[in-house]
């Protein structure tokens, strides 16, 4: 008897609590219903409407007719695609010296990756401008030290989005991977190296594998940012390298066709959404495998 | 694979400093090929230190560690070929329990199936047969500390580290697998480096006992000398239980109280002081027995313990020395009550005097 009394309280308790706890979340999820769900869903309306008012599937038919549009998606993956290797290629091994080294030069080291963070990002992009154009700085003194005979072609095209892009891009990378690589107990690679591991054995088969989810998660952040990225292909692509978000400006700026620039934007988010989705369950099994630390 | 070639260790004059922290002061330790060495001291006293030394992680800042007639404070520690088990376990999260153990078996290319059969035979010395499949996650703090155990000894290494393996293990397990590591040794016959703080633990298994404090160390010796004649007040005071009290030297005279004591060997220089251990401390009612040294006192307080009882009683000198008691019927405790007065007598062979200075 007096075990059900107590259950009955018991759980009605933990009932209150969940609603109290649901009251506190709801400034939150007000805010993000006005931000986010009403403008999408708006977004979402406008790309079924035709030219002439109507609802149609007109925009996203003209997508699949025309082959320019093709062109863009493919723009905009590769881009994001070569963003996320060069930012791995660069920020793997700079995190991990990052990681081993001790606190204070650690920290010191971090700020320098983290402020171009605080410096705006139309800054940093139009100084990239006065360094790769073909009077910059880099071509100048390649040609002064007799490296080069004439001036090279490092921007507006592929080449120059990517550097703009991999610099912006790469402090997303290393920030989780910095501190899932600093969770890794030294101690772990002791033990390897006690059990007869090489240095790199030691870090191929302990190291590299609990580094993995840090890797992961950077490399989907770096990714997804990269597909709706504007002003760094726009400046230093030149024209030349025109990605789904540069698409959608036009579409509104020159043409000023809402429909159009909708569809697109549906398109990148539910391309984005597909992504993440596909990616959550590869991370799903690495979290397993950080859980051991 | 038994090593019948064990590896005798040879320390010499060890230091390390971790900026003002002087973690080992010189410290020098021959262990001979196959003895079961336990290093024990207070929490911070150097033991890990000395140990990661030994195994090559930390690099000193002089001195010499050999095994055998081969230097090995350069060479890597994936060189040294030394079994570790690590204070905090070390074990792979990203493997599961066969995996771990299977992992310094894999680096020497041992065929899949010896593997396999070593990583089973390895698990059920530590009692954790069928855990293969387990997550490192999905383990209890008693079952990691024995999966690493397997994995220190599943290679069967010459020489065997241990940094308190058994610490997170209650007291039935503990002394099972204390047992146990014994019979392993035996079996083996690694040269095997035991560090713990738990005395009784360094009591029941060791060969020889190296008792450090403050990055030194106090005296090496065998469990039976390191308990009876201490080397000095630090090592008496850390090691059971002890009274200990001041003496007047009078030449080659000791006294206590004013009575001069019996000794069975002539006491050594310097300032001295009485170290006596509870249980050598009896009740007698005979004050005149030649080999018993007696003490005259009251009974301040008596503690019940159930195997025993604890006596404490202020001598005659105003000191309070302790008593441990049989409690069976018929024994001491029938007379004994607090405020009572009493003589205590002490075998000559147990009167032990000691360096009265807290350090060596
Ligand atoms: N990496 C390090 N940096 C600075 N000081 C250290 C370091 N490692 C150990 N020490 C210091 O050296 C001394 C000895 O440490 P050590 O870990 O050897 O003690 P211990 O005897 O193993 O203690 P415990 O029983 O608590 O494990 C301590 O004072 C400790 O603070
Ligand atoms: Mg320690």
């Amino acid at each position: 008897m007096m075990t059900m009394i107590n259950a009955s309280g018991l759980s009605s308790d933990a009932r209150r609590e969940r609603i109290a706890l649901l009251g506190l979340t709801s400034p939150a999820v007000m805010v993000v219903m006005l931000v986010m769900v009403v403008p999408v869903g708006w977004l979402f309306y406008l790309s079924f409407i035709g030219s002439d008012g109507t609802v149609s599937m007109e925009n996203y038919r003209r997508m699949l007719d025309s082959r320019s549009y093709t062109r863009i998606f493919v723009t905009t993956f590769q881009v994001s695609m070569l963003t996320t290797v060069l930012c791995i290629l660069i920020g793997y091994p700079l995190a991990y010296f990052l990681s081993q080294l001790p606190a204070r030069a650690a920290n010191i080291c971090m700020l320098a990756v983290l402020l171009p963070f605080w410096t705006s990002l139309l800054v940093r992009t139009y100084a990239w401008l006065v360094l790769l154009q073909r009077q910059g700085i880099l071509n100048r003194w390649a040609i002064d030290i007799g490296l080069l005979d004439e001036p090279v072609q490092l921007v507006h095209n592929m080449t120059g989005t990517l550097i703009g892009m991999v610099h912006i891009m790469l402090p997303f990378l290393i920030l989780p991977l910095y501190s899932s690589m600093k969770a890794i107990s030294p101690d772990l690679m002791r033990a390897s190296s006690n059990l007869g591991a090489s240095p790199a054995r030691a870090f191929w088969t302990i190291f590299f594998p609990l580094s993995l989810p840090g890797l992961f998660a950077g490399a989907l952040i770096v990714f997804v940012l990269s597909l709706g990225f504007f002003v760094t292909p726009a400046v230093l692509g030149g024209g030349r390298v025109v990605m789904v978000s540069m698409q959608i400006a036009s579409n509104i700026e020159l043409f000023f066709n809402w429909g159009a620039a909708s569809a697109l934007g549906v398109v990148l988010l539910v391309l984005t959404l597909g992504i993440l989705f596909v990616a959550s369950r590869f991370l799903k099994l690495d979290t397993i495998v950080a859980k051991g630390h | 694979m038994h090593h019948s070639t064990a590896l005798p260790i040879s320390i010499s004059a060890v230091t390390k400093a971790y900026g003002a922290v002087h973690a080992l002061k010189g410290v020098s330790l021959d262990i001979q090929a196959g003895e079961f060495m336990t290093l024990l001291g207070p929490s911070g006293s150097g033991k890990t230190t000395l140990l990661m030394a030994i195994a090559g992680f930390t690099r000193p800042d002089s001195g010499s560690i050999r095994f055998g007639d081969q230097e090995a404070i350069l060479s890597p520690p994936h060189k040294r070929g030394v079994g570790m088990v690590f204070q905090n376990y070390a074990l792979f999260p990203h493997m599961n329990v066969a995996r771990n153990v299977a992992y310094p078996l894999k680096l020497r290319k041992v065929a899949k199936a010896e593997v396999d059969a070593m990583v089973a035979e390895a698990l059920e010395t530590v009692q954790l047969a069928g855990y293969g499949d387990r997550a490192i996650s999905q383990l209890s703090g008693g079952q990691k500390q024995r999966v690493a155990l397997a994995r220190a000894i599943v290679f069967k290494p010459r020489i065997l580290l241990m940094d308190e393996p058994l610490s997170a293990l209650d007291k039935k397990l503990r002394e099972h697998m204390q047992i146990e590591l014994r019979h392993l040794h035996e079996k083996l016959g690694m040269t095997t480096v035991y560090v713990t703080h738990d005395q009784r633990e360094a009591l029941t298994m060791a060969d020889r006992i190296a008792v450090i404090n403050h990055g030194s160390l106090q005296q090496v010796d065998t469990p039976r000398k390191i308990y009876e004649s201490p080397a000095n007040r630090f090592v008496a005071d850390f090691i059971g239980e002890s009274s200990i009290l001041p003496v007047v030297r009078d030449g080659n005279t000791i006294r206590f109280d004013g009575n001069a004591l019996k000794t069975v060997t002539a006491p050594p220089d310097g300032p001295l002081a009485l170290m006596i251990r509870p249980e050598r401390l009896a009740f007698v009612t005979d004050a005149s027995r030649d080999e018993v040294n007696t003490f005259a006192g009251n009974v301040l307080e008596l503690v019940y313990q159930g195997d025993s009882a604890l006596c404490y009683i202020e001598l005659s000198n105003g000191t309070t020395v302790a008593l441990r008691a049989n409690t069976h019927a018929g024994g001491p405790l029938d007379s004994i009550v607090e405020g009572a007065s009493v003589t205590l007598g002490l075998h000559v062979a147990d009167t032990v005097l000691i360096p009265a200075g807290r350090d060596a």
